[in-house]
């Protein structure tokens, strides 16, 4: 049996599910809530935010984000890559900035423009 | 640069950016956004965490791309924007407004408008507004202030850091210094609750096991170049610290996120009415203050959780300002369009008006005033509840005869959780006396 506090909503249900029934949740109010339970128990994930240099003279540091949501395990790794990447501007919204995270079709994207 | 303006956007953070494209789709052809920063976007370019525009751009967005979407619709749109520069002073007038302006750019300049959206949004509390005892060391900072430095100038503030306070904006700063190497020890509160978002409780301590200490503060800070250690304690039910619970921490860092207070200096000196409440303006049903053509949004009217809710109400600033000018200018055709799509009458300064009071159960209101023949069909009130409650319970609207006007039930409610209520303008038109008490009650 795992506990989890739903984050679906500002509610905040206390979430029981259990491993050995087929991940059946239970203490949710609602099916996003069942639906929140079974995703974390069986292989939570999140989106990665970071930043990365850029060679600018206005902005030391470009915002990054990873555009789907990772392993929650992976996202120490994930954020130590960014440490090689240096970015030259222009930079636009949505540029890739590391392609394919651990082969996984996942990408860090640049979250602003910066021109100079 | 022009010298008169229709209307003065004073900051371009979110409140700003979404006053200014209202007004302008409201009709205005000369705007100007001042703006403190290099840049627009405010606080948002330094939020690059994620979980921005559920509500109003329907998808998760970061703060950074929050704000691009706001900036990229003001393009084309032929809204002056001066960056760099203050407003130092707003000088209310009967036929116009005055405002003292500075920047690198174009130095000093006094320009006249007809209508300012006061959009300053909100600063942070410090340690000294909450007077913890203990030495002047470095290395204490403002959640924000170290937000700021690590995503925006690329500098660590800290390696070992313990936050005071379980704002949303400490519990992100959590998550960010120990992505970025920190070890963030605990985060200590002094309430019984948290007031930061569920989801960031999880998602910023839970997710790296950072200890929560409700019902805890720190009582000392130690070092003398730098701090070296704290100390935390439990409180008692008067936040009292409690003799013989001391826990030492070894830590460089102090972060403090402990509220956030609307930035009112130039309302103030402007004689614009504050609610003690709030520490932002008193404002009626369309956001306009006590001063006829200044109206206000976001952050410094009231601290949001929400952005989306910032730009919601913004929006409705920025139509109104555009709505004042406009009336100004041309009462007659404005008259005309009031009859035919909006129903409102008259001049909304000679409007009955009642007031918003909150009980002991509710910590504010936004607006604090009505004039029901102002609303077109129904007007949105938010509000804070002061305590938790996990049961549900209702929220009840009396009029001056103690007469209940309307009810709303909501299962669960948090002071960190803003929430709101619809009232109709037919339920208005209905009140008697000369304000409406708001309550959280048992459901009958």
């Amino acid at each position: 049996m795992k506990e989890y506090i739903c984050v679906v909503c500002p509610r905040g249900c206390h979430l029981s599910v259990d491993e050995e029934n087929d991940y059946a949740v239970s203490g949710n109010s609602c099916l996003r809530g069942e639906a929140y339970g079974r995703g974390e128990a069986k292989h939570p994930t999140r989106i990665v935010t970071s930043t990365v240099r850029v060679r600018s003279a206005v902005h030391p540091r470009c915002p990054v984000k990873t555009d789907k949501p990772i392993g929650k395990e992976d996202m120490g790794e994930a954020i130590r890559l960014l440490d090689e990447v240096e970015l030259i501007p222009p930079v636009r919204r949505g540029d890739i900035v590391i392609a394919s995270l651990f082969g996984s079709g996942t990408n860090f994207i640049s979250t602003r423009d910066i021109d100079e | 640069m022009r010298d008169h303006y229709q209307l003065i956007v004073i900051g371009g953070g979110p409140a700003g950016l979404g006053a200014a494209f209202s007004a302008r789709r409201g009709g205005l052809d000369h705007i100007l956004i001042v703006e403190r920063d290099v840049e627009l976007g405010g606080i948002l370019n330094q939020c690059i965490h994620n979980g921005f525009g559920l509500h109003y751009f329907g998808e998760e967005l970061t703060g950074p791309e929050y704000a691009g979407r706001l900036i990229d619709r003001l393009a084309g749109l032929g809204i002056d924007i001066l960056c760099d520069a203050m407003a130092l002073e707003i000088m209310p007038g009967e036929q116009e407004h005055s405002l003292r302006l500075v920047s690198a750019d174009a130095g000093y300049r006094l320009v006249t408008c007809e209508a300012v959206v006061l959009a300053m949004g909100c600063r942070e509390r410090t340690r000294g507004a909450i007077q913890i005892p203990g030495t002047r060391a470095a290395g204490i900072f403002t959640a924000g202030t170290a937000q700021r430095y690590v995503n925006i100038e690329g500098c660590m503030v800290g390696r070992r850091v313990i936050i005071l306070g379980s704002g949303d904006i400490g519990l992100i700063m959590a998550r960010r210094m120990t992505l970025e190497g920190a070890e963030v020890l605990a985060c200590v509160e002094l309430l019984p609750y948290s007031g930061g978002l569920t989801r960031n409780i999880v998602q910023c301590l839970q997710d790296f096991n950072i200890p929560l200490f409700l019902s805890h503060t720190i009582t000392k800070i130690e070092g003398k170049d730098r701090v070296k250690r704290v100390t935390v304690q439990q409180v008692d039910e008067n936040f009292r610290p409690i003799d013989g619970t001391e826990m030492y921490y070894d830590v460089d860092t102090v972060l403090l996120s402990v509220g956030l207070i609307p930035e009112n200096e130039l309302s103030r000196a402007a004689g614009v009415e504050i609610d003690p409440k709030t520490s932002g303006p008193v404002v009626y049903e369309n956001r306009e203050t006590s001063i006829p053509g200044i109206f206000a949004c976001g952050n410094v009217l009231h601290v949001h959780d929400l952005v989306d809710f910032v730009t919601e109400e913004s929006e409705s600033a920025g139509e109104a300002a555009a709505a004042y000018v406009l009336r100004r200018s041309d009462t007659d055709k404005v008259r005309g369009r009031d009859e035919d799509h909006t129903g409102k009458s008259g001049d909304p300064r000679q409007a009955s008006c009642f007031s918003l009071v909150p009980d002991q159960t509710i910590a504010y209101t936004v607006p604090q005033r009505i004039r029901p023949a102002c609303v077109d069909n129904v007007v949105r009130v938010y509000f804070r509840v002061k305590a938790p409650y996990k049961t549900p319970k209702q929220i009840v609207f009396r009029d001056g005869e103690r007469r209940i006007v309307a009810s709303f039930r909501r299962p669960y409610m948090a002071p960190g959780e803003m929430e709101h209520v619809v009232l109709k303008r037919a339920l208005l038109d209905g009140v008697r006396g000369d304000h409406l008490t708001v309550s959280v009650e048992e459901i009958s």
